[in-house]
């Protein structure tokens, strides 16, 4: 008789709860949860205004929330991560969480270098040897697949799209528990969108770093994500496998929104 | 009782310039920076006969310290002669009575901009050095309420950025003066613009340094034996200018910092920044018994 198989449990990496956040009488978010394995990659998609990148900066701990719990299963991180105070949200921010924003002007200092961009990172959080420095910054430029012979260029004389792979080595130069992306392609044309994505696609093979996505575009969410989250006036209006989402929408917001897509 | 017995004659100014009252909030500020070294503390700056920006920061602190038996001293980048030096000591000495030296050993309260003398200060010595800019974080962080933040948070990442940026972009640190210093482990200031060699003479140094900024309202403060370390990668070293080896053309003082004087043939010749040291080295070598204390530095090395 053959033995049953093994079954090992994964506990989740990131469990947000029941977050709300109203500015004055616009409620941004109602009762978003969402929970994230580790390795895996949640795609939030939605229209505009649909509280995506708010739920995102609060996962990034820039906005608090009115009400709704965070914790991220790692050591030394307990407890709800919205009542820390700033000092601790700097820190776990600077050393367990990457943040890759829309606009590379809100994640770089356009006239520093790029490798300084990803060295600051690493400043941060203490390191002070310069020849480390300078080898962390070239190996998390490389692994964005940014062109070396530039790292010394400031982000302001870059493309888009190399703006986009100096933000990510930074966001990876300490090995983030947590890769956040905001709407990462958008105002890419479309072959840098494309070479941007399958960067993005190597290092979570290669890395199995777990990613929250949040995009208005359908094609970059199904490309990366392994599930999704649909996102309409604040709230959670379907979410499951992407497969599943995109080929078998159940609600009407996300039937319309994959229709419209195809 | 009448009113005027309630109040003091009136006199056509107070001791020391300042009124009483601009001169209690001095020094209980002053006590404050010195209980918290390296913090800047925010003060009412007064208006002083001066322009802001030439001095006005140290005048205030240098007025509330003063009494008729303080001898001042005043320096403008290590000469006693400049205009702005003179101006300041005669003020001093003017609206106080105090005596007035050129000499570093007698002095009792040395005012600076942006040198600190070649001899060795006292623990009854107290060195006041104007500041221009406070802020070490302005640069990197314009808004100053987030750079306060930063200060809370000791989050100086950003003032070794600047330096990693030097080295790339020309191969070496190029904060020539105002160079970023660690004091007592906790906060980042900028020590006036005072160059590289000046500042390893702050470290556990025996005086009392206080630094004020008129124009900026702020004061900070090296209290004695406080540790000021420059900010340094672990693995490139702290480098001071290479003036040992230069000698004062007028002098013929050696291992000091000097002053370059480009010639018209495109040669430079050198003096001595402090131009006390230098003339007491003239004297010296013209035979005279001249008191001529310990330096900081000997033969250009900074003495352990």
């Amino acid at each position: 008789m053959m033995d049953a198989p093994k079954i090992v449990t994964t506990r989740p990496l990131l469990i947000a709860r029941n977050v709300s956040k109203a500015y004055g009488d616009v409620q941004a978010l109602s009762d978003v949860s969402a929970t994230v394995y580790p390795g895996e990659v949640l795609g939030i998609v939605g229209e505009s205004g649909s509280g995506k990148s708010t739920f995102l900066r609060s996962l990034n701990l820039e906005e608090t929330p009115d009400t709704g719990s965070y914790t991220l299963d790692l050591p030394d991180v307990q407890g709800n991560l919205f009542d820390l105070d700033r000092y601790a949200r700097r820190m776990l921010c600077a050393t367990k969480i990457g943040i890759v924003y829309q606009n590379p002007h809100l994640g770089l200092l356009m006239k520093h270098s790029s490798s300084g961009n990803v060295a600051e990172r690493l400043l941060v959080a203490g390191e002070r040897r310069f020849s480390v420095l300078r080898d962390k910054a070239r190996d998390a430029l490389d692994a964005s697949e940014f062109p070396l012979e530039r790292m010394d260029a400031p982000p302001i004389e870059l493309s888009g799209g190399m703006q986009q792979r100096v933000q990510l080595a930074k966001a990876i130069a300490l090995e983030p528990a947590l890769l956040l992306l905001d709407e990462p392609t958008t105002g890419l044309d479309v072959s840098v969108q494309a070479l941007v994505l399958d960067t993005l696609k190597k290092l979570q093979q290669e890395r199995k770093i777990t990613m929250v996505i949040v995009s208005h575009d359908l094609g970059v969410i199904r490309t990366l994500s392994d599930r999704v989250m649909v996102m309409r006036r604040g709230k959670v209006v379907e979410q499951g496998l992407a497969d599943q989402v995109f080929q078998d929408p159940q609600h009407a917001y996300t039937q319309q929104l994959v229709h419209a897509k195809l | 009782m009448s009113l005027k017995s309630l109040t003091k004659d009136w006199e056509p100014m107070s001791y020391g310039f300042l009124d009483a009252s601009a001169k209690r909030e001095i020094r209980r500020k002053t006590l404050k920076a010195i209980a918290v070294p390296g913090c800047q503390m925010p003060y009412a700056s007064r208006e002083v006969p001066m322009a802001r920006g030439w001095g006005t920061g140290g005048l205030q602190v240098s007025c509330t310290l003063i009494n008729p038996k303080t001898t001042v001293k005043v320096i403008d980048q290590g000469a006693d002669d400049s205009v702005n030096a003179a101006s300041i000591r005669r003020f001093l000495a003017r609206v106080s009575g105090a005596p007035t030296t050129t000499d570093t050993l007698k002095a009792d309260l040395i005012q600076s901009r942006h040198r600190i003398p070649e001899e060795v200060l006292r623990e009854d010595q107290i060195l006041v050095l104007q500041v221009p800019n406070p802020e070490p974080l302005r640069p990197v962080q314009p808004n100053m309420s987030i750079a306060r933040q930063m200060h809370a948070d000791a989050d100086y990442g950003r003032m070794w950025l600047q330096l990693y940026e030097q080295i790339v972009r020309s191969g070496r640190v190029m904060q020539g003066a105002s160079y970023p210093s660690l004091v007592h482990g906790r906060f980042v200031m900028t020590p006036s613009p005072i160059p590289r060699w000046d500042v390893p003479k702050m470290h556990m140094a025996k005086h009392l340094t206080i630094l004020s900024a008129g124009r900026e309202k702020r004061i900070h403060a090296v209290p004695p034996f406080t540790r000021v370390e420059p900010l340094v990668f672990d693995d490139v070293p702290y480098r001071v200018e290479e003036h040992g080896d230069l000698t004062c053309t007028r002098s013929g003082a050696k291992g000091y910092f000097m002053n370059e004087i480009p010639q018209p043939d495109g040669t430079s010749t050198y003096e001595v920044s402090d131009s006390e040291l230098g003339v007491k080295t003239i004297r010296s070598s013209e035979g005279e018994t001249i008191d001529i204390g310990q330096t900081w530095y000997q033969n250009g090395e900074m003495a352990q």
